[in-house]
């Protein structure tokens, strides 16, 4: 054993510091400075030209009572966040029990569901524009082998954010790789256990499988929440928040305040609005989940 | 992926197996139709394109589109430039994250897990409220349209893939640390020849998450980079469309082309995406 006082635990001290000083250098440069300049820009009226100008409580006013547009920027973010994420994850746990059996393909069935969820960004956006196009597109195309006229899709306000959340599912694959290692890390001794006293797979499922994998679960609906209130590159692409601001995600609208009109300090406040609206749901989620998450303590250590 | 030691997967009765198989085969259908009519539309000319019913497989191939975007757009050059971005990226990821993680995961230092709990923290701050600072820093440096204000940020770490390599570094047993101390070993010397060798696979989960991440960038490229030769893949595709919003065969191409590299490195490493996220997803 070594002696805590030792020279060798007095280097081990100063390299600890000395390994974590690029994540600390960020922190601080990246991190800790912006976030106290983006609370100092909320009071102020700033074009990034000219100096920035105290204006007080002026900028939280005008979002928080003054701005329809705020409301609705949180209102279609929020039904994005709660439609889809819900919706991924049980359809991804459907899939992952599915393919948790001693069924033959799982490589190739995990492939196929795994590689559009690896896929993002402006390329899979446009995919999507043209799916959803009106006349030639993949879906109004198929609807006219039928002779039906389908809606306008992205180009009809009752449709577009209802088309956002079915893209979403797209990207169901990358749920199900992770629901499958928690499905495949339950003990399969607590299987054998319900076996014994009779317990059917309804059983099982509900007291053994279900239970076991909520900490796996509650990840991903935090993760899931967190990434979808910060959706931007769909709204821009395709559909530019319209049509009649139907998709007007906050990200997007405080873009848009802040590169192409240039408030940094009206933007600045949306985007503190934004963090106190994810650190609301996740510790809602988080409060709720001492009512569903079931830690297994002393099984975990298998 | 590990599978643990006892199978505890069911054997399905045939006709249950039976119905999972056609369920599964018909959700993959429907997640590989978006891929298909990519594939197909790129393949199109402009009048085929809008054609009722649609056809699937074109008559002619027109293959001369993927040329053409290189030729209608500098195509070549916004790849280039994504490949610097992103190399520059991944390699600074690589080397900061594992130099952090290192510390959290294998050293004993007095401050240690207060600062890892607020690393983790940070995962939840949307990079919305530090983004507009750091941009007015940058511009006063005047270095917008440069590319550094993309590839500064990632040599400094980063929450996401430090805690993925913390937690696989923390499953190499310690007894090997304090076997090559007694041996003289630096701590540097554990971290390059001990710790980094067993960490393969963590460190490619790294690379292939930091790849897609920053191959896919928009915000970043959309807001610090505004001349149309440091375009990025992201960027190109994004005023190409503006300017040829109906040419989908083109459109379709082109973001063909942006995808290719991330499905290449998806089927060639499908393993280490897989282990990636296990690691970050189960074992938190």
């Amino acid at each position: 054993m070594i002696p805590p006082s030792s020279p060798m635990r007095r280097r081990e001290e100063r390299d600890g510091w000395l390994f974590a000083s690029p994540w600390l250098l960020g922190f601080l440069l990246f991190t800790v400075g912006p976030m106290i300049a983006s609370a100092f820009f909320a009071f102020t009226e700033y074009d990034v030209l000219t100096q920035p100008k105290w204006v007080g409580w002026a900028n939280f006013d005008k979002a928080l009572t003054d701005d329809p547009k705020v409301g609705q920027a949180l209102k279609v973010t929020s039904i994005y966040a709660v439609v889809s994420v819900p919706l991924q994850i049980l359809l991804g746990l459907c899939v992952a029990l599915m393919l948790n059996t001693r069924i033959r393909g799982l490589q190739f069935y995990r492939t196929v569901y795994y590689l559009p969820s690896v896929l993002s960004g402006v390329a899979v956006a446009l995919l999507w524009r043209w799916i959803y196009a009106p006349n030639f597109g993949l879906i109004n195309s198929f609807l006219a082998r039928f002779d039906i006229v389908g809606p306008g899709w992205l180009g009809d306000k009752d449709w577009a954010l209802t088309s956002m959340i079915g893209m979403s599912l797209w990207h169901v694959g990358g749920g199900i790789v992770i629901y499958l290692a928690g499905l495949q890390g339950v003990p399969s001794e607590l299987y054998e256990a319900v076996r014994v006293d009779g317990a059917g797979r309804g059983a099982a499922f509900w007291h053994i499988t279900l239970p076991m994998i909520t900490p796996v679960l509650f990840y991903n609906l935090v993760i899931g929440i967190i990434t979808a209130l910060q959706i931007f590159t769909q709204a821009l692409i395709m559909t530019n928040g319209g049509p009649h601001e139907a998709t007007l995600f906050i990200v997007l609208y405080l873009y848009r305040n802040a590169f192409q009109f240039f408030k940094m300090g009206y933007a600045s406040v949306l985007a503190w609005i934004l963090f106190g609206y994810i650190l609301m749901l996740t510790l809602l989620v988080y409060r709720s989940s001492g009512f569903w998450v079931f830690y297994a303590g002393e099984l975990k250590s298998r | 992926m590990t599978v643990s030691a006892h199978d505890n997967r069911p054997r399905l009765p045939t006709w249950e197996a039976a119905l999972s198989h056609l369920v599964l085969v018909a959700g993959g259908f429907f997640l590989m139709i978006p891929l298909a009519w990519m594939l197909s539309t790129s393949l199109k000319s402009l009048g085929t394109v809008m054609s009722l019913p649609p056809e699937w497989i074109p008559r002619t191939f027109h293959w001369e589109n993927y040329a053409d975007i290189f030729r209608l757009v500098p195509f070549g050059r916004y790849v280039w430039n994504t490949v610097v971005i992103t190399l520059l990226d991944v390699m600074g990821k690589i080397v900061s994250c594992s130099l952090v993680a290192f510390a959290f995961a294998r050293l004993r230092w007095r401050g240690r897990e207060a600062l890892f709990l607020i690393m983790l923290a940070t995962m939840m701050l949307p990079p919305q409220v530090t983004m507009i600072p750091q941009f007015v820093v940058f511009k006063h440096m005047e270095l917008i349209d440069t590319i550094v204000p993309l590839v500064l940020p990632n040599w400094l770490g980063g929450p996401f893939l430090t805690f993925l390599l913390r937690q696989f570094f923390m499953s190499i047993p310690l007894d090997l640390d304090d076997a090559a101390r007694i041996d003289g070993a630096s701590n540097f010397g554990i971290f390059w020849r001990v710790v980094l060798p067993l960490s393969k696979p963590a460190l490619a989960a790294v690379a292939i998450f930091m790849f897609n991440g920053s191959w896919n960038d928009f915000f970043g490229p959309l807001i610090y980079l505004h001349s149309r030769d440091k375009y990025t893949i992201a960027l190109g595709l994004r005023s190409f469309q503006d300017q040829n919003y109906t040419e989908w065969h083109l459109l379709m191409a082109a973001s063909l082309v942006a995808m290719l590299p991330v499905v290449l490195i998806f089927f060639f490493a499908q393993k280490y995406f897989i282990q990636g996220i296990v690691f970050t997803g189960v074992k938190g």
